[in-house]
């Protein structure tokens, strides 16, 4: 078992297996076409299965993969095959919850690309290298959101306090429902 | 990012991306807004945003374009935008700049990390440990040994995950920051607190006792964060591995773990569960309370957590499966659970758990269950069902029918593979159930799409068919096999003709009427093999009585590996001299069958052929050794041993040794390398004390001319003993050599050298050394083969020992000969087990051994052991080993 749990790639794949923003940690796929490869066969093996409320799990050759799936966007978070599952789970969901204070509820492909830089400093926050930076979603969104302040983003039609108000109530009443 | 958005009513329907149509060419070109004088940070960030997606979607930038753009950025950091910041951040981790051109950025991101905005510094850290190398670190070290102290928890995260990293490339500075780490894994930040311990862990890692201190100090302290708790739980399973269990029979630190069982973050409490069944030994009372949990976490509404629970019982059940009888209920509503995984899981589990009566039961719902799953759950159901009739024999024919059925059905080569082997392992462990057996796999090879596993049947077929009842009733579907199929399926099917042939002279005559007809056959291979056996059986009229030597070519295994036949026939120079069989090697380089993940069995599947693994050492050696003009005389070698390590890890020289066997010489490759940069070795030498070898005599030292820091080289020592006998000895080793100063910056080495010494391990020659490891592929066959009158039996005592593997494990590494068939493993809590060995004696002789163990008397090993070889006094030779180890 590996002494410190780490985290071998973070996918976000659309509803047809393309990449909308992709992170890989490990050496285990080392061209772009073993990725793409890894990719294709986790999208096809999760693709039926239903992960919309709870988050979903499969074993891959050496890897565990945990998923979850909103609108028309497939998280995927990869770990080893001895890797404690609900770790992984844990940063799923920091993942998750955390794309989804960025863009404010309105979670799918679309809103996702055209923010595609706060999800890139989205995953650059949640793990560094494999090691898990950080999984509290208020954390992460918070640490994210601080940088668009200046930049007149679409965010600073909202004061960033508002942003997160908004983000959380939405996050309280998913997990309420 | 303003400028892509378009109105929402042009897109409905089709497919929009801010990013369609996009090109590298048009977004390189676009990067030339980083070199304006007015710089306009929101464009900037959109360029860099296109540049990642270019990037994150597997497109990738030339030498010269990765340079271009990473200038360009470097630009950037005049302006005072703290999101372009963060951008400029993420490109230059994803360009990973050369060394060279990383000087370009270092001042300004050095300037960051002196910065009061924590943001700048956390991150600054991060890009600069990603990009730096050795001589840049030593000048930012003393600023990285601030930021882990530093009391804004973002910025001592960043400095100790980024150290963490840095321990691969340069452990020597990173490990100097042990104070300021200890510090740090007090913080009241959580998360600092699990970077902190993971980091000291990495650190510390080679030493025990630091480790032990770390552990006991923090299972009494507080530890905030979950992930900090699993660190330290996977941190405790290590020292508990390590110290073994105390006088008083307790565990230390168990209660700890038991503890970790109601902490309220349940990926802690699942790392505890975890983390006791998997101690070394673990008792059923320290079982318990784990596997209750486990059973909670089962019912849970979050597939991931019934996952985690179901995976982890499944590999208690293969040791403790009484332990989890408890869940069977549990288990059971889970078969029908919507994830594939888990229902397999539990199935898998339940058929190891289960009792004999629950058998029949279990097979109806899995019957149901199988029609909706992929082939890979397919296979590990069949390899559980395969353990659970060797468990039950009596219960074999519900199984071998469920066998059969599922073999009629659709499914890939390596399901259908897995699931005839398991009819065959039926077949060789349960007598009755040989002939059902045999007739479902003549049906499957009927209608069999795979011509690998037609001819692995037939092969088999032709070995066990003849010894049935009525060996007739296989004869059809042999010859349909001729008439139906392709060649390699006919050219076998021939073969397996000619073994019924020879066994059962009632079928010869008949026989031989097949076989002239396959004489006119379209294909070579099938005609050739159809004459020879009629000239080899006698099919020219008379019927004759099959002679042994006709039984040994068609019955007897091949003795050398496949893959070293196949070696020596490519280096094969066609010459005057015939090819010779016996000059191909037989040593089996040790192949651990490799474990499945899964787990399922240990039963090896020996369907044909015996298992050959690559010889690539062997051969390696034997070049390396002949390439020597001092032990070129030395003839074939025998045996290489696996290198014996003559240092302890981590130490100014590592040296190993690996023995080379010869007939008449012993060859001692001592495997050398210098692990400080500071020094070179010249003329390296290994003098050896053989004065408890009587038997041997030194007759030369190859030594190392030069031996740089981490550079491997090797020096030899050779002895001479007498021809044919097996000596033994121990040989006390000194490493000698003369040392030279290195200047590591120039690399230049000083003149002068001082002589030095260093005491190395001794090396023992032992009767291992004389014996080489040869599998055969069916042991029974070739045990009944050999002289009966050649065979020693007797019995030892073994002194009291815990378990019989304990008792395995001894004689097999005393005689270092090849277990067959799987033997070598001993099924828990077993009363007896008889171990099945093979192996090459010195001087060619072929020996294998049967060994019984039993307990005799509480913990008192008593073991049997049966040795035939081909001459009468290896025999006794191998007696006397045992006898006096």
């Amino acid at each position: 078992m590996e002494a410190c749990p780490s985290v071998k790639n973070i996918l976000l794949l659309d509803s047809e297996g393309k990449r909308v923003a992709i992170k890989y940690y490990s050496d285990d796929w080392p061209t772009n076409s073993a990725k793409e490869a890894f990719e294709k066969s986790v999208f096809t093996k999760t693709q039926k299965t239903n992960a919309r409320t709870e988050a979903e799990i499969a074993m891959f050759e050496n890897s565990i993969v945990v998923y979850k799936f909103v609108q028309d966007l497939h998280f995927f978070v990869t770990g080893g095959e001895d890797e404690n599952e609900l770790i992984l789970a844990t940063v799923l969901q920091g993942f998750f919850d955390a794309v989804g204070l960025l863009l404010r509820g309105n979670v799918d492909k679309r809103e996702a690309l055209e923010n595609l830089d706060l999800i890139l400093l989205c995953l650059d926050e949640i793990v560094d290298g494999g090691i898990v930076l950080e999984t509290d979603a208020n954390v992460i969104a918070g640490k994210v959101a601080t940088h668009s302040v200046d930049s007149g983003a679409p965010l600073s039609e909202q004061t960033i306090s508002q942003a997160l108000a908004t983000a959380r109530e939405h996050l309280a009443r998913s997990l309420l429902s | 990012m303003a400028q892509f958005v378009k109105k929402d009513d042009d897109l409905d329907g089709e497919e929009y991306s801010p990013f369609l149509g996009i090109e590298k060419g048009a977004v390189l070109q676009e990067a030339r807004v980083f070199n304006d004088p007015q710089l306009d940070p929101r464009r900037c960030s959109q360029v860099i945003t296109k540049l990642l997606y270019l990037l994150n979607q597997g497109e990738s930038f030339t030498k010269f374009e990765a340079t271009d753009v990473f200038f360009a950025v470097t630009k950037l950091f005049q302006s005072r935008d703290l999101g372009l910041r963060r951008m400029v951040y993420l490109i230059i981790k994803e360009l990973s700049p050369s060394s060279d051109e990383v000087i370009i950025v270092t001042s300004s991101l050095m300037k960051d990390m002196n910065s009061k905005t924590d943001m700048y510094r956390a991150n600054a850290i991060r890009v600069l440990c990603h990009i730096v190398d050795g001589t840049l670190l030593t000048q930012i070290e003393r600023y990285l040994k601030q930021a882990i102290v530093d009391k804004n928890p973002v910025v001592a995260s960043a400095a100790l995950v980024s150290g963490f990293h840095l321990l691969q490339t340069n452990p020597e500075i990173v490990r100097r920051w042990s104070n300021e780490v200890q510090e740090a894994v007090q913080s009241r930040a959580a998360l600092v607190q699990f970077h902190a311990l993971a980091l000291l862990h990495q650190v510390r890692q080679n030493d025990r006792l630091a480790i032990n201190k770390l552990v006991t100090s923090l299972t009494k302290g507080t530890v905030r964060s979950p992930l900090a708790q699993c660190l330290l739980i996977r941190y405790t399973s290590q020292v508990i591995r390590e110290s073994g269990v105390n006088q008083a029979g307790d565990r230390p630190f168990y209660d700890y773990l038991e503890g970790c069982l109601r902490h309220k973050a349940e990926m802690v409490i699942f790392e505890a569960a975890r983390a006791i069944t998997e101690l070394s030994g673990v008792t059923n009372r320290e079982l318990t309370p784990a596997i209750t949990v486990l059973q909670l976490f089962l019912t849970s509404s979050k597939p991931v957590l019934r996952f985690a629970a179901v995976r982890t019982l499944n590999k208690v059940a293969m040791t403790h499966p009484l332990a989890v009888t408890n869940c069977n209920i549990d288990m059971e509503s889970l078969i029908s659970d919507q994830n594939r995984s888990i229902a397999t899981l539990a199935i898998t589990t339940l058929l190891k758990t289960g009792n004999e009566s629950s058998v029949d039961r279990l097979m109806k719902q899995i019957t149901n269950f199988m029609s909706d799953i992929a082939d890979e759950f397919k296979i590990v159901v069949v390899e559980a069902i395969r353990s659970l009739c060797l468990k039950f024999p009596l219960k074999y024919k519900s199984l071998m029918n469920f066998l059969s059925n599922i073999l009629r059905e659709e499914g890939g080569f390596e399901y259908k593979k897995a699931i005839v082997d398991s009819i065959v392992i039926f077949i060789r462990e349960i007598p009755d159930a040989k002939e059902s057996g045999l007739l479902h796999l003549c049906e499957f090879i009927e209608d069999c799409e795979f011509t690998y596993l037609s001819t692995q049947i037939l092969h088999f077929l032709g070995n066990e068919g003849p010894k049935t009842s009525d060996p007739s009733k296989y004869i059809r579907y042999i010859y349909n096999r001729v008439i139906l199929e392709n060649a390699t399926v006919r050219a076998s099917a021939v073969s397996t003709l000619a073994k019924f042939g020879a066994m059962v002279d009632a079928l010869k005559p008949r026989i031989f009427i097949l076989l002239r007809r396959c004489l006119y056959d379209s294909d070579d291979e099938v005609r050739d093999r159809a004459t020879l056996y009629l000239n080899t059986l006698g099919g020219d009229g008379s019927v004759v009585e099959t002679d042994k030597d006709v039984k040994e070519f068609l019955f007897g295994s091949l003795d050398v590996p496949l893959v070293n036949l196949e070696t020596s026939l490519k280096n094969y120079e066609p010459s005057e001299e015939a090819f010779n069989i016996n000059t191909v090697p037989k040593e089996v380089k040790s192949h651990q069958y490799v474990e499945n993940n899964r787990n399922i069995s240990n039963i090896n599947t020996c369907l044909g052929a015996p298992l050959a693994a690559p010889t690539s050492t062997a051969d390696s050696y034997e070049k390396l050794l002949s390439s020597i003009p001092e032990f070129s005389s030395f003839g074939k070698l025998f045996k290489s041993s696996t290198p014996v390590e003559l240092t302890e890890a981590e130490t100014e020289y590592a040296v190993n040794a690996v023995k080379h066997i010869f007939d008449e010489h012993v060859v001692f490759q001592y495997n050398c390398t210098n692990t400080i940069p500071e020094q070179l070795l010249e003329n390296v030498s290994v003098i050896v004390d053989a004065s408890e070898a009587e038997e041997f005599s030194e007759v030369a030292i190859k030594p190392i001319h030069s031996l740089p820091y981490d550079s491997p080289g090797q020096t030899f020592v050779a002895f001479e003993k007498p021809a044919g006998v097996t000596s033994f000895g121990r040989f006390s080793n000194t490493l000698k050599f003369l040392v030279k100063e290195v200047d590591t910056s120039s690399g230049e080495a000083e003149d002068d050298g001082v002589e030095d010494e260093y005491q190395l391990e001794d090396l023992e020659v032992v009767a291992a050394d004389y014996i080489v490891k040869v599998g055969v592929s069916n042991f029974r066959n070739a045990w009944e083969s050999m002289d009966p009158d050649c065979e020693r039996i007797d019995e030892y005592g073994l002194g009291p020992r815990e378990t019989l593997a304990e008792a395995v494990a001894v004689v097999n590494n005393l005689l270092g000969m090849q277990p067959c068939e799987g033997t070598e493993v001993v099924p828990k809590n077993a009363r007896s087990h008889t171990c099945l060995l093979s192996g090459i004696y010195i001087g060619n002789y072929k020996v294998l051994v049967r060994v019984s163990f039993g307990f005799d008397g509480p913990k008192e090993v008593a073991m049997k052991l049966a040795v035939r070889s081909d001459d009468i006094a290896v025999s006794e030779a191998i007696h006397e080993i045992v006898a006096s180890g």
